[in-house]
């Protein structure tokens, strides 16, 4: 069951082990070129390698707290959003989570949620005040239970290393190609009087060719690990759940929102739920150069799970629809399929998207610490920042006295 | 003297093989034992808020008394329910009643948009959810053990590890989670 993650997770660090060869590949190019001898591509090599350590501990030093500030996301305590801080709790005790999440919310009206935690221990969940305002209890629920599949999985980790090895190989070979470009022709003409001869050039050309084609190449292999982590947190989901519907339809609700997203943020990217939209653009797109999957084939694979949450029901339905498979089959033998279940929701009233607005807008500003403050005269709510707090002796709106 | 240095190196490779098959029983026992005691969590936070909200929905409608009284006695067995059976069948039991007292809130509006009974209707059903999700993570773990437990060659040294036991709902009522629906 869980020991096909297990699986994935060697899958994904093997991808890992290729884009960090191409890495060295370049460093080698690099040094091979800078040096005019063979010899240089050792030194490059290790150096390309230096870049991606250094680039790796200033990211891990940082650590996940930067993207939360990066993305504006404030942390809420229970009383400012129950319903959420009790999905996050419920879907915690579903994935044997060590500890439950924090939970942020992100002041945007783009729906839009994503996770943060390298280590499971000190994870975090966050969603925006437009998925709130979107979406019904079972369906958030089936979106939280992605962001804790990303975090179960160790997709976090996984997408932050590959992504710094994708941005260091990019820099590394656009620096090399400028060079070559402008500072090449003399060091050429320097190593032809030397006598390198004909042999030398050619090496250039190889190294210029491989130069603009490894770029390329990592970020097509980067962008199908982000896809294929974004199916494993959809089984995943569904399964935590025992309600595929739930997430499916709340996929369908976040491809008809056409509102952009502030984050643009390439490393927060990929633990999005949905590719965070950018102004003036459509979604559902599919494209080799997407961080995730169109939004309707992971709808019909969802959808077409046949009453059953496991893995191979996901894996069957993926084929189905994709006509491949997402794990692996000799894992798939000897385990028991799990029937959906229906959640349990007594508050089956439902709340209008304009009371979700007001509690998820209340949470935010909860969160980012204003003080609320009732006008006992005219009932207006006032809330007021945290550098204003005790600064106001009159109701704005109706012009009583405040005395507290 | 070549031959005993190898003999040596595979000895030791495959204990340490079997250590590890050996610590991931445990591990996996102990996920097992941990869901379990979720499990007893949930049902207490579940015991806790009940008189919270015999009192809440009390003060709106007075004259339900016998529909208090079940939920309240329900409740008292429920806690002191002995063995899982027993505990098994109160929660059930609780569980029936719950969904009736929900059920009275159609009749009082009052009640129906009193923001302390939504809120404590938001607690209980994440509460059951809760209780699902906790169940439904003892029977992954225990899944999840008990196949560790039975594959080669795990199964050469799992003699003293007991198979887990799936958790198996038997009593009608607490299969139905209370379903209330508002107009």
């Amino acid at each position: 069951m869980w020991e096909q993650i297990e699986r994935n997770r060697r899958r994904s660090r093997i991808i890992v082990t290729a884009m960090g060869m191409i890495l060295v590949g370049v460093g080698m190019a690099l040094g091979m070129f800078f040096s005019g001898q063979q010899q240089g591509a050792l030194v490059g090599g290790v150096a390309a390698l230096g870049i991606w350590l250094v680039l790796w501990l200033f990211s891990h030093s940082q650590g996940d707290d930067v993207l939360l500030r990066m993305a504006h996301a404030r942390q809420i305590e229970k009383r400012d959003h129950p319903q959420l801080y009790n999905i996050v709790e419920e879907m915690s005790i579903a994935a044997q989570l060590p500890k439950v999440p924090r939970v942020f919310i992100v002041d945007d009206p783009s729906p839009n949620a994503f996770a943060v935690g390298r280590d499971p221990q000190k994870a975090a969940v966050a969603v925006t005040i437009g998925l709130l305002r979107l979406l019904d209890r079972d369906e958030l629920q089936g979106v939280v239970a992605h962001e804790i599949g990303h975090i179960k999985n160790r997709d976090v980790a996984l997408m932050t290393t590959a992504g710094i090895m994708l941005g260091a190989i990019v820099i590394l070979a656009d620096i090399g190609l400028r060079v070559m470009w402008y500072g090449g022709g003399s060091r050429r003409s320097r190593d032809h009087s030397g006598g390198g001869g004909g042999a030398q050039v050619i090496l250039m050309l190889i190294a210029a060719v491989f130069l603009i084609l490894s770029p390329i190449l990592v970020q097509l292999i980067y962008f199908a690990l982000s896809r294929r982590r974004e199916y494993l947190a959809d089984a995943s989901g569904a399964m935590y759940t025992r309600w595929p519907e739930g997430l499916a339809s709340a996929l369908e609700k976040l491809g008809m929102a056409s509102i952009p997203q502030a984050d643009q943020s390439r490393v927060t990217a990929p633990m999005y739920i949905v590719r965070p939209l950018r102004e003036g653009e459509r979604r559902n797109l599919a494209s080799a150069f997407s961080t995730h999957p169109p939004l309707e084939k992971r709808i019909q694979v969802l959808r077409g799970m046949g009453g059953n949450v496991d893995f191979q029901a996901y894996d069957r339905a993926y084929s189905k629809v994709l006509g491949d498979h997402v794990v692996g089959a000799r894992t798939l033998a000897g385990t028991e399929s799990i029937p959906a279940n229906a959640p349990a929701d007594l508050s089956a009233q439902p709340i209008p998207p304009t009371e979700r607005l007001r509690a998820a807008s209340d949470a935010f500003l909860a969160g980012a610490g204003y003080q609320r403050v009732p006008c006992h005269h005219c009932g207006a709510v006032l809330k007021i920042p945290k550098a204003r707090q005790g600064r106001l002796s009159a109701c704005p709106r109706c012009g009583a006295s405040l005395g507290r | 003297m070549w031959w005993l240095v190898g003999l040596i190196v595979v000895l030791v490779i495959v204990a340490g093989y079997f250590v590890g098959i050996y610590n991931g029983l445990i591990r996996k026992r102990n996920e097992t034992d941990n869901a379990w005691s979720q499990i007893d969590v949930q049902l207490k936070r579940r015991h806790d808020l009940i008189p919270n909200l015999v009192e809440t929905v009390q003060g709106y409608a007075k004259h339900e008394k016998e529909t208090f009284d079940a939920v309240i006695q329900a409740r008292n067995r429920a806690v002191s329910a002995e063995g899982p059976a027993a505990a098994g069948q109160a929660e059930g039991i609780l569980g029936a009643a719950l969904g009736k007292l929900f059920a009275l809130a159609e009749a009082y509006p009052d009640l129906k948009a009193n923001q302390n009974f939504l809120a404590l209707q938001e607690e209980l059903s994440s509460t059951e959810n809760r209780i699902g999700f906790a169940r439904q993570a003892y029977n992954d773990a225990a899944t999840r053990y008990n196949n560790a437990r039975e594959v080669f060659p795990a199964n050469l040294i799992s003699g003293g590890f007991d198979r887990a036991e799936l958790f198996e709902i038997e009593v009608d009522a607490e299969r139905e989670v209370p379903k209330v629906q508002f107009g």
